[in-house]
C-alpha cells in the first residue's frame, strides 16, 4: 500500500509540475500566473476537485510519444466560487504551450458534459498557442466538439472566458460562442489569423497587440467585455462577476444580504436631467443611485458607450441594467450599441435576470455609414430582443424617447412590464422642432409662426402625459423616488410567468 | 424693522444671509441667474426671482437688473453679501435713490475705502500706522539713500509702474542699495518701459491681521477682536481664525483703537474690516478697510456668540447697537477652512461639476456655512468656493484636531477639492505652533498638494480600516445564496494589507462578546468597533477607543482610503494571493512629463507650435477653451516637439496628450 501511494505521490507531483520550473519560471517573468495558481485565485481556498490529473496524449508522430506530461496542458475540475459551484479548465502553457490536443480536448469536453448535465457554470482560462499540429486533424476535432458543447450549453449554463494568453486562429471561436470574454492587458490577444499571415496577404504592418490585445478588443471590435491589469486583477473581478449569475437557466439569480434600503431616496436625482434638452448628463450617475450600495458592474464600458451596459444589485438580487448614455453621441443607438445591448438583453432573458432600462434616446445614428453597415437590421437585433424577453421588464425615462427608438427600448409595446417617465419626460415621434418642420413644411421660411407652431408642439406633446393618456407608462415618478418605485415593482414581479410560443429557436436578424 | 429685503447675491452667502432674516422674522428674496436656476439659495429663499443671464455680468453685477428686481419684489431693503456689489457706491446709492435701504456703511465711506489713495490719506489722518515710505518716485541713488535711512532696513524698492515681482528688490543692508537700485530700475525699464521706482518698508514674514468693527447711526462704535488671516495663496484667503494665536491683549487694544478711529473719522456704520499687516515685532500696519461683511465673519461670530449679520440689518434699520464693548467677550478658539472646488496638485485650477455625491460633515463643535447640496452644480461662471468649515472649541488645538476629523468625513464627490490640501495644512508642525507668515503656502507647498503623493507611508489606522473593510465585504460575500453543501466556505482571518511600496500583516477575529473586531498588526494588538453601512464611503470606526473617519472607495480586492488629507491606494489579499500578487509586473508609469496634456476637458482652439520646433520654457504651446474660458498651456522646460496627437477644433478630455517633446 505505501508504495502505491508513493507512487501517486511522484504521478501527481509531475503532474504538478507540469512544464517544469524552467518554463514556469519564464511564465512568471511575464507576469503571468501558472494554470493552478489562477485556479488557486479563482476558486475558494481548498475547494478545487481536480479531474483527469494522469491524462496523457496519445500521439506518437514526431517522437510525442517521448514527451508526455500528465495532465496534457490543461488542468480542469471543479469547485466553488463564494460557495457556489463553477466547472472550470485552466490551459497550462508551460505544457506544450497549452497546445490542444486530441486527450486535452477531451478534457474540457468532459467537464462541460457535466456542467451541463448538473446545471453550473463553466469558466475557460485560455493561455494556448493553438492547436497541437503535431496530432494534426485530430486536433481540429477536438476543438470542434469543444465548439460543439460551447452551443449546446449556451442559454443553459453561463460560460466565461478568460484570455489570459495567445488565443489565436480556430481556438478564437470557443471563447467567442461563450456568454463573456474577459481578457488581460498585454498578456493577452485574440485573432483569427495573426500579424505574420496579415503581413503575407495584405503587407499590413501591424503588432500582436494592435491586432488583437485587450484594447482592441475592448474598445475596437467589441468582442471582448472587459480588459484587466493583471491576472490577479481579472480573476478577482470574475469572482465578483460570478456572484450576479444563476448556475443555470433553471435557477433564479442568487440574491444575498442588502443593507442598502429599498425606500432610500436620492434627492439629487430631481435635478439630474438638465433644464436644456441639449445638454448631457451622465446617466451612470443615476445607474449608481438606485443600485444597492452604488455598485454597478459595467461591462463593454469603452465599446459604443452611447449605451451603458452591466449588472447591479437591487435590495440584494441581480438585475441588468440597459441605459442610454446622453454623454456619447446624445445617447442614440447605432449599429454597435444596438449589437452591444442586443446582446446583453438575451443573456439577461437566459438567465432569468430582471432588465431594468433607463431611456434618453433621441432616435437612431443618421448616416450612410449607419444605413451602409444595416442600422436596419442590427436596430432589429436589440428591438427583437426586448421583444422576446420574458423576464420582468421595467422602463423609465428620463427625458426623450422619441420615435422607432422609444418603440425599441424596452417600451409598453414589448411586453414591458412597468414603465415610468420623470415629470420632464418626452415621449413623441421626433423632437419639436423637427417634427414642426415636417407638419408645417409650407410655412419653413416665417420663423415666427414656426417658433409659434414648435411651442405649440412642445406644450402639446413633448410630455410624458400623452403617452400616460393611452396607458402606454404607468405613471409619471418624481426622480428622487426611482429606487423605491424600482424595488417594489420588482417584488410585484418576483414570481412572473410569461413564455413565447413554441418554437425550435427563434430566427433573430442576424 | 423691514419686513422684507433682497439678497443681491448667490451662494453660501445668500443661504447665510437668509437664515437669519428668517430668524428675525424678515421676508427674503433671491435673485438668480439663468445657471442658477435650481440652486439652494433659491430654495431656501421666501421669494426668488430670475434676472436672467449666465455671467456675473449679466446677473449678479448688472445694477439695473438688481434695482427692478428690489422693485418689482417691493423689498425694503439689499444686503448685499460678500464680492459682486457689495463695495459698489453706486449701487448703493440706486438703492438709496428709490427709496430702499443699503445694508451697508454710508456712501462716502464705500468710496473712500475704496481708493488705495485716498484711505491711506485718510488712516494717516486718523493716526492710524501706516507703512512707512514714499509712494513718490525717487530720483537717484542719494535720494534713495536718504530716503532708506527714514524708513529704516529693511527695504523694498518697486516699481511704480510694476507687478508681479519686477522691479522689485528687497534691501537689508546700505551697502547693497546701490546695486540694487540699478538692477531694479533696469528691471523696471526693461519690464514696463518706465524706470520710476519708490521705496517702502519691507515687512519681515509679515501676517495678514484684521479687525472687525461695527458702528451705528448714532456714533456708537464697538469691536469684535481680530481674525488671523495668514495662510493665503496669493492673497486668496485659505484659512482663517480668531483670535490670532500671534495677538496678545495689548496689541488687540491698540490695533482696535486704531480701526475705530478711523471708523470715526469717516463716519462709519454696519459692520467693517479694518486690515493690517503685522511684522514679527508686532509692529502692524493699515492695508485697507472692506466696507462690507468679510468671507470670514463666522469666525468672530463664534467666539463672540454675536450675528454680524443681524447686527447689521438692526443698524440699517435706525437701530442702535444693543451692546457695548464691554459686552463683547472672546471664547474659545475658532477656525475656518474655506472649501475650494479646485486641483491641488494641478496649479489649483478651478474644476467644476455636478456635485455627485456630497455629504456634509454635522456635530456640536462644527459650523458649515455652504450653499449646495448633492446635485448642485459648481459652475464656471462663479467664485469655486462650495462651502466654509468652521470649528469652534475651548482652545486652538482642540480646534485644530476636529478640524481634521471634520475634514475627514465631509464627501465631496464630482470635482476636486482643496479639502485634502486644508487637512495638511492644519496638520502642518508650524500651523500647529502658530509660526507662520502670509508666505506659508509658498513655502510650504511650492508645488501645490497631492494626497497621493508616493512617499505617504502607510499608517497604523489606514491598515486596520482597509482590513476591516475588506473582512466585512467579505463576510457578506459569503452570505449569497444557492451554495453547494460540502463546501464550507471559511473566510481567512490572515491578510497582507498592499501598497506598490508596502506590505503589513494583519490578523482579524470577530469578538462576538464585546462586538468588536480584534485585529493585530505589527505584534500589537487593536480593537476596532464600527456600526458601517457596508457600501457607504465614509466609515466611522473607534479604534482603539478614539474615533476616527474614513473616506472609502473599493474595486473588488482594491481599495483607496483617504485620511487625514492622504489617500492610499491598497490591495487586500490573503497570504497565498499575496505571494502569488508579488509575481505581477509592476506596470512602467506613463513619462508624463514628456507630454503636454489637457488639464481639463475642453476644446482645443489652436496650437502654436509645429512638429520638430524647439520651444522654451514658459512658451505658449496651445490654447483650450474650457467652458468659454481659454487657457494658455505653456512648456514647462525646453524642449523639442516631437508629435502633436491633436488638432484645432478637437475636443479634449482631461490628461488627454495633445504634444509630444522628444
Amino acid at each position: 500500500m505505501h508504495d502505491i501511494l508513493k507512487k501517486l505521490d511522484e504521478k501527481r507531483k509531475l503532474a504538478i509540475d507540469g512544464g517544469g520550473k524552467k518554463r514556469t519560471d519564464s511564465q512568471h517573468k511575464k507576469g503571468k500566473l501558472t494554470a493552478r495558481e489562477r485556479i488557486e485565485v479563482l476558486l475558494d481556498p481548498g475547494t478545487f476537485e481536480e479531474w483527469d490529473m494522469f491524462v496523457e496524449h496519445r500521439c506518437s508522430e514526431f517522437e510525442m510519444d517521448k514527451q508526455k506530461i500528465p495532465g496534457d496542458g490543461v488542468v480542469t475540475g471543479y469547485g466553488t466560487i463564494n460557495g457556489k459551484l463553477t466547472f472550470v479548465f485552466s490551459q497550462d502553457f508551460t505544457v506544450f504551450g497549452g497546445s490542444l490536443s486530441e486527450s486535452h480536448a477531451e478534457k474540457i469536453c468532459k467537464i462541460m458534459d457535466k456542467a451541463l448535465q448538473v446545471g453550473a457554470p463553466v469558466i475557460g482560462l485560455n493561455d494556448s498557442g493553438g492547436a497541437r499540429i503535431q496530432e494534426g486533424v485530430a486536433s481540429l476535432a477536438g476543438y470542434a466538439e469543444v465548439f460543439q458543447r460551447n452551443v449546446l450549453s449556451s442559454g443553459v449554463i453561463p460560460q466565461i472566458s478568460v484570455i489570459m494568453g495567445p488565443c489565436a486562429g480556430g481556438a478564437v471561436y470557443s471563447p467567442a460562442m461563450t456568454d463573456f470574454i474577459f481578457m488581460v492587458r498585454d498578456s493577452s490577444y485574440m485573432f483569427v489569423t495573426g500579424p505574420d499571415v496579415v503581413k503575407t496577404v495584405t503587407h499590413e504592418e501591424v503588432s500582436h497587440e494592435e491586432l488583437g490585445g485587450a484594447s482592441t478588443h475592448t474598445q475596437k471590435s467589441g468582442v471582448a467585455d472587459l480588459a484587466f491589469e493583471n491576472d490577479i486583477e481579472a480573476l478577482f473581478q470574475l469572482r465578483r462577476f460570478m456572484g450576479f449569475l444563476p448556475s443555470s437557466n433553471k435557477e433564479m439569480p442568487p440574491n444575498r444580504v442588502s443593507e442598502d434600503p429599498a425606500d432610500r431616496l436620492e434627492n439629487s436625482l430631481n435635478t439630474l436631467v438638465p433644464n436644456n434638452t441639449n445638454q448631457p448628463y451622465d446617466m451612470k450617475e443615476l445607474i449608481t443611485k438606485v443600485v444597492d450600495d452604488r455598485d454597478f458592474f459595467e461591462l463593454q464600458p469603452e465599446y459604443a458607450p452611447n449605451i451603458l451596459t452591466g449588472f447591479g444589485r437591487m435590495t440584494g438580487s441581480p438585475v441588468g441594467i440597459v441605459a442610454n448614455q446622453p454623454m456619447v453621441l446624445a445617447g442614440c443607438l447605432d449599429n454597435n450599441s444596438s449589437r452591444k445591448a442586443a446582446r446583453f438583453v438575451r443573456f439577461c432573458d437566459c438567465f432569468n435576470i430582471p432588465i431594468i432600462t433607463f431611456v434618453d434616446v433621441p432616435g437612431f445614428l443618421p448616416g450612410t455609414s449607419q444605413e451602409y453597415n444595416g442600422i436596419i437590421k442590427h436596430g432589429a437585433k436589440l428591438l427583437f430582443a426586448f421583444a422576446e424577453a420574458t423576464v420582468p421588464k421595467i422602463t423609465i425615462i428620463t427625458r426623450k424617447a422619441y420615435g422607432g427608438a422609444y418603440d425599441v427600448m424596452s417600451s409598453k409595446h414589448l411586453r414591458g412590464d412597468v414603465s415610468f417617465a420623470w415629470p420632464h419626460a418626452e415621449i413623441a415621434v421626433m423632437g419639436p422642432k423637427g417634427a414642426v418642420e415636417i407638419i408645417f413644411r409650407n410655412d419653413i421660411g416665417d420663423k415666427e409662426k414656426i417658433d409659434k407652431k414648435t411651442n405649440e408642439y412642445r406644450d402639446r406633446f413633448a410630455n410624458p402625459f400623452i403617452a400616460g393618456s393611452r396607458g402606454f407608462i404607468d405613471d409619471v415618478i418624481i426622480p428622487s423616488t426611482t429606487r423605491k418605485r424600482i424595488c417594489r415593482s420588482l417584488e410585484m414581479l418576483r414570481n412572473k410567468k410569461l413564455s413565447n410560443p413554441w418554437k425550435k429557436h427563434d430566427n433573430i436578424p442576424l | 424693522m423691514f419686513s422684507k429685503i433682497l439678497i443681491a447675491n448667490r451662494g453660501e452667502i445668500a443661504c447665510r444671509v437668509i437664515k437669519t432674516a428668517r430668524k428675525m422674522g424678515i421676508k427674503t428674496v433671491a435673485i438668480h441667474s439663468e445657471a442658477d436656476n435650481n440652486s439652494t439659495h433659491v430654495m431656501h429663499a421666501d421669494e426668488s426671482i430670475n434676472i436672467g443671464g449666465l455671467t456675473s455680468q449679466e446677473s449678479y453685477l448688472d445694477i439695473n437688473k438688481i434695482i427692478d428686481a428690489v422693485k418689482k419684489t417691493n423689498s425694503d431693503a439689499v444686503h448685499p453679501g460678500y464680492g459682486f456689489l457689495s463695495e459698489n457706491r453706486d449701487f448703493a446709492e440706486k438703492i438709496e435713490n428709490i427709496g430702499k435701504v443699503f445694508i451697508g456703511p454710508p456712501l462716502d465711506a464705500i468710496s473712500i475705502m475704496g481708493d488705495k489713495i485716498r484711505s491711506k490719506k485718510i488712516a494717516k489722518e486718523a493716526n492710524v500706522s501706516i507703512i512707512p515710505g514714499n509712494l513718490d518716485s525717487i530720483k537717484n541713488i542719494n535720494d534713495a539713500k536718504k530716503e532708506a535711512k527714514v524708513i529704516g532696513y529693511p527695504v523694498i524698492i518697486k516699481a511704480s509702474a510694476g507687478g508681479g515681482g519686477k522691479g522689485m528688490r528687497v534691501v537689508f543692508k546700505e551697502k547693497d542699495l546701490e546695486q540694487s537700485y540699478n538692477s531694479a530700475i533696469n528691471e523696471a525699464r526693461s519690464s514696463f518701459g518706465d524706470e520710476r521706482v519708490f521705496i517702502e518698508k519691507y515687512i519681515q514674514n509679515p501676517r495678514h491681521i484684521e479687525i472687525q468693527v461695527l458702528g451705528d447711526k448714532f456714533g456708537n462704535y464697538i469691536h469684535l477682536g481680530e481674525r488671523e488671516c495668514s495662510i493665503q495663496r496669493r492673497h486668496q484667503k485659505v484659512i482663517e481664525e480668531a483670535p490670532s494665536p500671534f495677538v496678545d491683549v495689548n496689541l488687540r487694544e491698540s490695533m482696535a483703537e486704531q480701526a475705530i478711529n478711523l471708523s470715526k473719522l469717516v463716519g462709519y456704520f454696519s459692520a467693517g474690516t479694518v486690515e493690517f499687516v503685522v511684522d514679527d515685532s508686532k509692529n502692524f500696519y493699515f492695508l485697507e478697510m472692506n466696507t462690507r461683511l468679510q468671507v470670514e465673519h463666522p469666525v468672530t461670530e463664534l467666539i463672540t456668540g454675536l450675528d454680524i449679520v443681524e447686527l447689521m440689518i438692526r443698524i440699517s434699520a435706525d437701530e442702535k447697537l444693543p451692546i457695548n464693548q464691554k459686552d463683547v467677550q472672546f471664547n474659545g478658539a475658532a477656525i475656518e477652512a474655506r472649501i475650494y472646488a479646485e486641483d491641488s496638485k494641478r496649479n489649483f485650477l478651478p474644476s467644476i461639476g455636478r456635485l455627485t455625491r456630497y455629504i456634509e460633515p454635522v456635530g456640536k463643535n462644527i459650523r458649515l456655512d455652504s450653499g449646495v447640496v448633492e446635485g448642485s452644480e459648481i459652475s464656471m461662471y462663479y467664485d469655486p468656493m462650495i462651502s466654509k468649515l468652521c470649528i469652534h472649541s475651548e482652545n486652538r488645538e482642540k480646534s485644530i484636531n476636529l478640524m481634521t476629523m471634520a475634514l475627514d468625513r465631509y464627501l465631496i464627490n464630482g470635482v476636486n477639492t482643496n479639502k485634502d490640501f486644508l487637512s495638511n495644512i492644519v496638520q502642518n508642525h508650524s500651523f500647529k505652533k502658530a509660526d507662520f507668515s502670509t508666505n506659508f503656502i509658498s513655502e510650504f507647498y511650492p508645488e501645490g498638494y497631492d494626497s497621493e503623493n508616493k512617499d505617504n507611508k502607510l499608517i497604523d489606522e489606514v491598515i486596520l480600516i482597509a482590513t476591516f473593510i475588506h473582512y466585512k465585504y467579505l463576510l457578506r460575500a459569503a452570505s449569497i445564496s444557492n451554495q453547494v453543501k460540502g463546501f464550507q466556505r471559511l473566510i481567512p482571518n490572515d491578510w497582507n494589507v498592499i501598497t506598490e511600496d508596502e506590505k503589513h500583516i494583519t490578523k482579524i477575529t470577530y469578538n462576538s462578546y464585546n462586538k468588536n473586531y480584534d485585529i493585530i498588526l505589527n505584534k500589537k494588538y487593536f480593537k476596532i468597533k464600527s456600526d458601517w453601512q457596508i457600501g457607504f464611503p465614509l466609515v466611522a470606526a473607534l479604534i482603539e477607543n478614539k474615533l476616527l473617519y474614513f473616506e472609502i472607495s473599493r474595486n473588488g480586492p482594491y481599495y483607496s482610503v483617504s485620511h487625514h488629507g492622504n489617500k492610499y491606494n491598497l490591495i487586500v489579499l490573503s497570504n497565498r494571493h499575496s505571494e502569488l500578487n508579488a509575481l505581477m509586473l509592476k506596470r512602467k508609469e506613463k513619462d508624463t512629463s514628456k507630454f503636454l496634456m489637457s488639464p481639463m476637458p475642453g476644446l482645443l482652439v489652436s496650437v502654436m507650435v509645429k512638429e520638430g520646433q524647439k520651444v522654451q520654457a514658459g512658451e505658449a504651446l496651445a490654447v483650450v477653451e474650457a467652458m468659454k474660458m481659454e487657457n494658455i498651456l505653456k512648456a514647462e522646460k525646453d524642449a523639442i516637439v516631437k508629435e502633436i496627437f491633436s488638432k484645432v477644433g478637437d475636443s479634449l478630455i482631461v490628461d488627454q496628450n495633445i504634444i509630444e517633446f522628444e
